[in-house]
Parts: C-alpha cells; structure tokens; sequence
C-alpha cells in the first residue's frame, strides 16, 4: 500500500523538498572547474608580478575566463560546504548559523571578486 | 556527539570510522576528498585576496605578494596546489563515478592509488617550478 500523495510521487523531491537540484548543481560546477581552473593554474605561473597580471586579467578573454571562475568556485564551495556541515555538525543552532554564514561570505566573496575583475578591466 | 531528533544515540559521522568501521584506501581518500574541499574554500578567499589586491594598486599587491613569499604564505600555497591537485584528480574520479565508470573494486582502488600518485607529483612539481622561480627572480 502506498500512502503518498500522487502529486508527490511524480514531484520525486522526498521528505527534503529539494530532490536532486544541489547534487546536479555540484557535478556542473564541477565539471566548469576541471577546465577553468587547469586553465588558470597554468596561467598563475607568469602573474608573479604586479604588471604581469593586471594585464592579464584586463584582458576580455582572461578577464570573462576568470569571472567564471569565481562564480563557479564559490557556488561550488558553498554546495560542498553545506554537505560537510549537514554531514558533521549536530548542534542544530551551531548547524544553521554556519549554513547561514557560509552562504553570505561565498556570496560577498564572489562580489567582491568581480568587481575587482571589473575594476581591472576598467582601469581604475 | 549530540543525539539526533529520533532519540537514539547512534554513532553519528565522522565516528565510524575507527572503533566501527576499519580504515581503507577508498574511506580515506574520501574523507581527504572533502578535508582539501574545505582547505580550497579557505584557498578561494585567498584567490579574492589576489584578485581584490590586483585591482586596488601596487601597493596592496605588493603585501598580498609580500604574504605569499613568506614562510607561513609559502607553506600555505603550497598547501594549495595539493589540495587543488588532489581534489582535481579525485574529482575527476567522482565525476567518472557519476557516469557510471569504475566502480569494480581493482580499479576503484587502481584509479584512488593514481590519484595519489598524480596529485604528490604535481605538487612537487609545482612547488619546484615555484620556488625555481623565485630564486632566479
């Protein structure tokens, strides 16, 4: 016998409500890092100096290429962050306060990193 | 440990492994999996350090650099690269896990041992690049 709603059964989000929108997100950014961040690795050896890499990031191509970038590796560090703290910490006050602040920090990071990107670009 | 909402008590993660569950390649590697996933996040702020330190003049370029050429900086960075080496290569693993391939036993632990392998090269092939240039600088 099966007592759930149809409704629910075809949604297929489980008892969460969230189905499988975070595992999805996770893999996608994960695979934009693989390229992205080889690319910028490879890259990072030249940019010891200050010259060197502000011409480099004010590049269009270099400059799209990394605002990818910080995109991709916060969203995705937020995602694996979540995990690591549902997975890990019981104090359920302790749990959703660093939820809270782990959303708000990687968001400002990532701000904050794209408009130096575009000051860069912009040159001042 | 706290007692999860049903009562029980439960041994809650990461207490399994150990005293419930013995150590293996595979367990291990995942939890490194997620230890450098935590340390890259901690590198990202690092990397808007750069980038914000980039925009903001010589000046403040000059004591993100000042930073990295410092010993606890170095050691930092050099943390960095393995854990970016290790997550890289192990997050191939995953993604090819995802796919559907390489779930057999051999070579879950043939891929888990290269991945190993790889990421310690890679960093020492890193930090020798890095410090080569630096001295020559």
């Amino acid at each position: 016998m099966n007592l759930r709603d149809p409704l629910a059964s075809v949604r297929g989000l489980g008892s969460a409500k969230a189905g499988t929108g975070h595992w999805m997100s996770q893999r996608i950014t994960a695979v934009a890092l693989l390229p992205l961040s080889l690319w910028f690795a490879v890259m990072a050896f030249g940019l010891g100096e200050y010259a060197d890499a502000r011409s480099f990031l004010a590049q269009p191509f270099n400059a799209v290429l990394s605002a990818a970038l910080v995109g991709c590796l916060f969203y995705h560090a937020q995602l694996g962050l979540q995990v690591v703290i549902e997975d890990y910490v019981h104090l359920r006050w302790l749990e959703i306060g660093l939820q809270i602040a782990v959303k708000f920090i990687a968001i400002l990071a990532a701000l904050a990193s794209l408009l130096a990107i575009v000051r860069i670009v912009l040159g001042n | 440990m706290s007692t999860p909402s049903s009562g029980s008590r439960r041994p809650l993660s990461p207490f399994m492994i150990g005293p419930y569950y013995r150590p293996q390649l595979t367990s291990m590697l995942s939890i490194l999996h997620r230890a450098t996933g935590v340390a890259l996040s901690v590198g990202a702020l690092g990397f808007a350090w750069w980038l914000l330190a980039i925009a903001a003049g010589p000046d403040q370029h000059a004591l993100f650099a000042r930073f990295a050429r410092s010993i606890p900086g170095t050691l930092l960075l050099l943390a960095f690269v393995f854990s970016l080496s290790y997550h890289w290569f192990n997050g191939l693993r995953h993604l090819l896990w995802d796919v559907g391939w390489g779930f057999e036993l051999p070579r879950a632990y043939a891929t888990g041992w290269a991945v190993v392998a790889l990421s310690v090269l890679s960093t020492l092939g890193v930090g020798w690049l890095v410090l080569a240039a630096r001295t020559a600088a």
